[in-house]
């Protein structure tokens, strides 16, 4: 065997993906921990529209905390840590170099899911800033985040900056963009300065770009890798990419405030968001096609890939999410849904159907190779598949229903009130039903995950990709 | 692409657009804005009430806006006339809510002026509204055998009735209440320079 030549390397998947193992699987493991948390506390939220005199005595556990540290738990636990997770595993491999301080990785994954824990503890004692997607205490939990999100975003950066692949795939702008953009939008969202309608608009500017520069970028780059990846074929449009993103990145943006349509904002802030938010079909489009085109004539490998399976449903999903986003914020449709259960549905396509599937997708991929051994049980990945997939199904089309007749009887100013209510009753119900389908989805996950952690090492023949090839890298690029 | 540089920048400068549209622009308009005298700065009571309505997540149920008439019918609903940025002069946080499981409550102290009213209605509200949702707070209350100077006494009727007890509010159902009858923004509002006005 020659020896490569002095200005190029031969490293293999194994060698890179080392350093980020112990990140990768903490925050995995963490963000699987938070998955059942939040699970718990979602459930017991419905469950109060159903039974509005259960369990009232105990201050923490009205439905005002609950729903917080529900949707505390599930943003910043499961959904950030399993995103945290997925970019430490998967810059490495993009960049063809190693997690440049994997230690300072893991110590911001262990102080991340510190804050999240005293973040949840606070808003169930009622300690809270009291803006919806920014309810964690600003004084001590929101600085906590910072610092460890900060952790693991100078790792990733450290590591996209010192790489040697000559081209970025589009994963990587995602995931680098994404750590860029989320402490802008994070501090912004937090500074202590705004009152009155003006804290209304920076409370929807952050929490909509939560969702599209955070929650979406990472997702997006994690459905760009595992769709050629799995079945071994190249992304359909490289040109469809950039446009994607580029899109992406200037008219997401500007989507935040038709979440005030009708509101006391200054008009041309709201007709600016729905403007751009109709402009999102360009983005939504380029994404949709570029997925769409790659997996052409390979359906069938969704029935031997459970991580095609979840990715590409979650893709499928966040077409749909940014389809009904866009019809959302028409006025006319708004008037409707706005003030509804809609919104609740639409949120759950987003972060359930398009960000959780992905990320459960990501780790059926990814802790085998963490771990060498394979997931030990077939039918517990079915069974997951199946009732997230049902649960879901059932949650998003109650609620959507549901939120429409609540918005056509609170449009109707001869009905009573009441009307809107009961209108809304049996879908809440339909939604509990659905949320005891979903945790148990998430049980059996987390069940066949301490499985296959507990397991011992395979023994017999090896998985395929036990053995990987070794991959020639070029010199380092210009920018190292 | 190839270089990581132009690509954080590019992120950054689509970021920053959107700050400035969003958000610093709005703030150099809307800093023009004089508070309305007939809104005045909130007591120190409903601020600690207002506090505990942020805390036990009321905004999650209820929105504090009544949209235009050419847009909703809001305000055909007893709600009162179309929201200005000056009915939130003195609020931090913004409570403005994006859901009406239950009613809008920016009018809430003009439509419902009575406290014994709100009082019954926190501790059980199908006490006095048979097919509402919304929690009971019990625990913003106290069930002793006998009330004491000064308790606010809270009467349930059947069949929320405790026979041989008496429920008082504790002082956090006080200022909760006081808060929510502080919630009055009928009058027409005082000149409103940059509310809808374009840039």
């Amino acid at each position: 065997m020659t020896a490569p030549a002095a200005s190029t390397d031969v490293v293999t998947l194994r060698d890179l993906d080392e350093p980020g193992r112990v990140p990768a699987l903490v925050a995995f493991v963490s963000a699987v921990a938070w998955l059942l948390v939040g699970s718990l506390l979602g459930l017991v939220a419905s469950l109060k529209f159903n039974f509005p005199d259960w369990w009232t005595g105990w201050a923490p556990a009205t439905f005002g905390r609950v729903r917080a540290a529900h949707l505390n738990a599930m943003i910043y636990g499961w959904a950030s840590l399993a995103m945290l997770g997925i970019s430490v595993w998967l810059v490495p491999r993009l960049v063809h170099a190693p997690l440049r301080w994997p230690r300072v990785a893991t110590g911001g994954i262990v102080f991340w899911n510190g804050a999240i824990l005293v973040g949840v503890l606070a808003l169930l004692a009622g300690w809270t800033d009291g803006l919806e997607w920014l309810e964690f205490p600003r004084s001590v939990v929101d600085p906590m985040l910072i610092v460890a999100g900060g952790m693991v975003g100078v790792t990733l950066l450290g590591t996209v900056l010192g790489g040697r692949a000559r081209h970025l795939y589009v994963s990587v702008w995602y995931v680098a963009a994404a750590f860029v953009w989320f402490p802008i939008i994070f501090v912004t969202g937090n500074l202590p300065v705004f009152r009155g309608v003006e804290s209304a608009a920076v409370n929807w500017f952050y929490a909509h770009n939560a969702l599209g520069f955070w929650l979406t970028a990472i997702g997006l780059g994690a459905v760009y890798y595992f769709i050629p990846k799995v079945l071994g074929r190249p992304i359909y449009s490289y040109q469809l990419s950039l446009l994607g993103f580029w899109t992406l990145a200037f008219f997401y943006a500007l989507n935040g405030m038709h979440h005030l349509i009708g509101g006391p904002l200054p008009t041309w802030m709201i007709t600016t968001s729905i403007v751009a938010s109709v402009l999102m079909v360009i983005p939504v489009a380029a994404v949709a096609v570029n997925h769409h085109m790659s997996m052409v004539g390979r359906f069938a490998s969704l029935r031997y890939s459970p991580t095609l399976r979840f990715v590409v449903l979650g893709a499928v999903a966040y077409t749909a999410v940014s389809l009904q986003g866009i019809f959302t914020a028409f006025r006319e449709v708004n008037r409707i849904t706005h003030f509804t259960h809609w919104t609740i549905a639409h949120s759950h396509v987003g972060v359930y159907a398009f960000v959780t599937f992905v990320m459960f997708g990501s780790v059926y991929y990814v802790i085998p190779r963490l771990v060498g051994r394979d997931w030990p049980d077939g039918r517990l990945i079915a069974w997951h598949f199946w009732l997230a997939l049902g649960g879901i199904g059932a949650f998003v089309l109650a609620l959507n229903l549901g939120g429409v007749l609540q918005g056509l009887a609170l449009m109707d100013p001869q009905v009573p009130f009441q009307a809107s209510v009961e209108a809304a009753a049996p879908w809440l119900a339909v939604r509990s039903l659905a949320g005891v389908v979903l945790t148990a989805a998430h049980l059996v996950f987390a069940w066949h995950l301490w499985k296959v952690l507990r397991r011992a090492p395979t023994v017999g023949p090896l998985p395929p990709w036990h053995d990987p090839r070794p991959v020639v890298v070029p010199p380092p690029g210009p920018w190292s | 692409m190839t270089r990581i540089w132009a690509l954080l920048l590019g992120a950054t400068a689509a970021m920053t657009f959107a700050l400035v549209v969003l958000v610093a622009i709005p703030r150099v308009q809307l800093r023009t804005l004089e508070p309305d005298p007939q809104v005045p700065p909130y007591t120190a009571t409903q601020l600690a009430g207002r506090r505990i309505y942020v805390s036990e997540g009321c905004v999650y149920c209820h929105s504090q806006q009544v949209r235009d008439p050419s847009f909703t019918y809001d305000t055909l609903r007893g709600w009162g006339r179309p929201s200005v940025p000056t009915d939130y002069s003195w609020d931090t946080p913004h409570l403005l809510g994006t859901m009406r499981t239950g009613p809008d409550l920016i009018n809430v102290g003009s439509r419902l002026p009575d406290r014994s009213w709100h009082l019954l209605h926190l501790y059980q509200p199908r006490a006095v509204v048979p097919w509402s949702i919304m929690p009971a707070f019990p625990y913003l209350f106290e069930v002793k055998p006998a009330a004491a100077d000064g308790d606010v006494v809270v009467v349930p009727p059947s069949p929320y009735a405790l026979p041989g007890r008496v429920v008082v509010a504790r002082p956090g159902a006080l200022a909760l209440v006081d808060y929510l009858l502080s919630l009055d923004r009928t009058k027409p509002p005082v000149a409103t320079p940059a509310a809808g006005a374009a840039p």
